[in-house]
């Protein structure tokens, strides 16, 4: 055995050993591939049967990214929930605790192996775009930036799982509220709750407001219009999540 | 230098005063009992060394390391093993120790993997998962991947409960191999552990150090150490 003044430990090597525990984690379940299965499967029949994409007779992927803000707001969560409520359930917080690693280091490696595998669910469905290039003769950039949009919007959502995680050590409770959130805010972009704000906001407010919706900047993305505003709103809401998640396991 | 300090550690959980202005310093080739009834303060002052819960006042040293400042270095030279051994149930034996090994950036991780393995008798379980492991095995997990690094400092809660006679021999038999480069703290409700064992005996009772000696002495309070302890208890 090595001494342990003989181990320095730089800040890279914790990081990546967590990062690859985390991710290969996903698959030591069969609930990983049950999650891949549910993600491509919905996106899949949502774009074709509920968006009418190939009714639609356009050589675009506008359709098939609109249903994706509900996948992330529900399935990110999913994939969110174990983050630390399993920790806690396990015990296994306080060896992580105890571990020559920094809560932040943790927590970030944590957070990139559950959006590394969210980003493994989206690159499932690229034979759905490859289908529309057999079909027709589609805007690839604008493909690309819809991917990337879609992107940024599940780690967004699992910025608000991460937080529902820290809290509680039930999955379940975890995914309950963490899914709820995000929802909200799905439903935000959809001015569903524009009367009831109106009063207190005034109409320019409530427009302002409903700028947080999910698929209000998703949608840009989706055009091909490469746009920082909405990328830093996603980017934002996920470390904002990551953030306030890490503070949350820190300080209890 | 000691290698582990409690400084006038004290915690409480809203009214209750868990722990209560705890010192005491630990030396290299010491094994300290730290005995106590359920509840007494052991598993909150052990948390408080080693960096899992932040003291309301005072401070935990671990080989020069201040546990609250310099968190990483001190955990560096720390092996503990907490009450009941948690472990990441999902992974084979192998793949835990080998992410206990690669977290804490060991030089030769498979090396120290196949050494573990070895000293903790658990070659034969290595590729079983740790969901399906009998408690002796998973507590010999749990402690496996507090020596793994071959630490200066052992911080141990309870790590033979539950285990037949057997196992808590083996568990006493890897430790006391050890013992003599390390500064041990074992925390225990076995009274009997600490004439096998143990060099010092600390015990606690409601938040408070009430007696801090050498094995012998203590030995020494009586034939009958449950009413000994009743009574340094009470």
């Amino acid at each position: 055995m090595s001494s342990s003044e003989k181990s320095p430990s730089s800040g890279l090597k914790p990081f990546t050993a967590m990062l690859r525990r985390e991710f290969a984690g996903y698959f030591r379940t069969p609930l990983a591939y049950v999650f891949l299965a549910v993600f491509n499967a919905f996106a899949v029949s949502l774009a074709f049967f509920v968006g009418g994409l190939y009714e639609s007779g356009v050589a675009s992927l506008d359709r098939f990214f609109l249903y994706h803000p509900w996948l992330w707001a529900f399935l990110a969560p999913a994939a969110g929930a174990r983050l630390w409520a399993e920790e806690r359930r396990q015990g296994t917080i306080e060896l992580l605790l105890t571990w020559p690693i920094t809560v932040w280091q943790a927590a970030l490696g944590k957070f990139l192996a559950a959006w590394l595998f969210l980003a493994c669910a989206l690159l499932m469905t690229v034979p759905v775009a490859l289908t529309v290039g057999w079909l027709g003769d589609p805007d690839w950039g604008v493909i690309v930036s819809g991917y990337v949009g879609s992107l940024l919007c599940a780690g967004a959502c699992l910025g608000i799982a991460a937080i529902a995680s820290a809290l509680t050590r039930s999955q379940v409770i975890a995914f309950v509220t963490g899914f709820l959130a995000c929802f909200l805010l799905v439903l935000v972009g959809y001015g569903v709750f524009d009367e009831l704000l109106a009063g207190v906001l005034g109409s320019g407010g409530v427009d302002e407001f409903r700028r947080l919706g999910l698929w209000r900047n998703l949608e840009p993305f989706t055009l091909g219009l490469v746009d920082a505003r909405p990328a830093a709103y996603f980017l934002s809401v996920a470390f904002a999540g990551l953030g306030l998640s890490t503070i949350i396991v820190e300080r209890r | 230098m000691p290698l582990i300090e409690a400084k006038n550690l004290s915690k409480s959980y809203g009214a209750i005063r868990a722990v209560r202005d705890v010192s005491f310093a630990v030396d290299r080739g010491e094994v300290v009992g730290f005995l106590g009834p359920n509840g007494a303060g052991k598993s909150t002052t052990m948390k408080m060394l080693t960096g899992h819960l932040r003291a309301d006042a005072g401070a935990a040293v671990i080989a020069g390391f201040d546990v609250a400042d310099q968190a990483v270095q001190a955990k560096q030279h720390l092996g503990y093993s907490p009450e009941g051994a948690p472990a990441y149930g999902e992974m084979t034996v192998r793949e835990f120790l080998r992410f206990a090994a690669d977290l804490r950036g060991l030089a030769d991780p498979a090396e120290s993997v196949r050494k573990t393995l070895e000293l903790c008798r658990l070659g034969e379980v290595a590729a079983q998962t740790i969901d399906t492991l009998s408690k002796g095995y998973r507590m010999r997990v749990g402690f496996a991947q507090a020596v793994i690094h071959d630490p200066e400092v052992l911080i141990l809660d309870e790590p033979t409960d539950g285990l037949d006679p057997n196992q808590k021999f083996e568990v006493r038999r890897i430790l006391k191999e050890m013992a003599a480069r390390k500064a041990v703290i074992v925390s225990t409700h076995i009274l009997e552990e600490v004439g096998e064992l143990c060099t010092r005996v600390i015990v606690i009772a409601k938040g408070e150090v009430r007696c801090d000696e050498s094995r012998d002495k203590f030995l020494a309070r009586g034939a009958d150490l449950n009413a000994v302890f009743r009574r340094l208890t009470a």
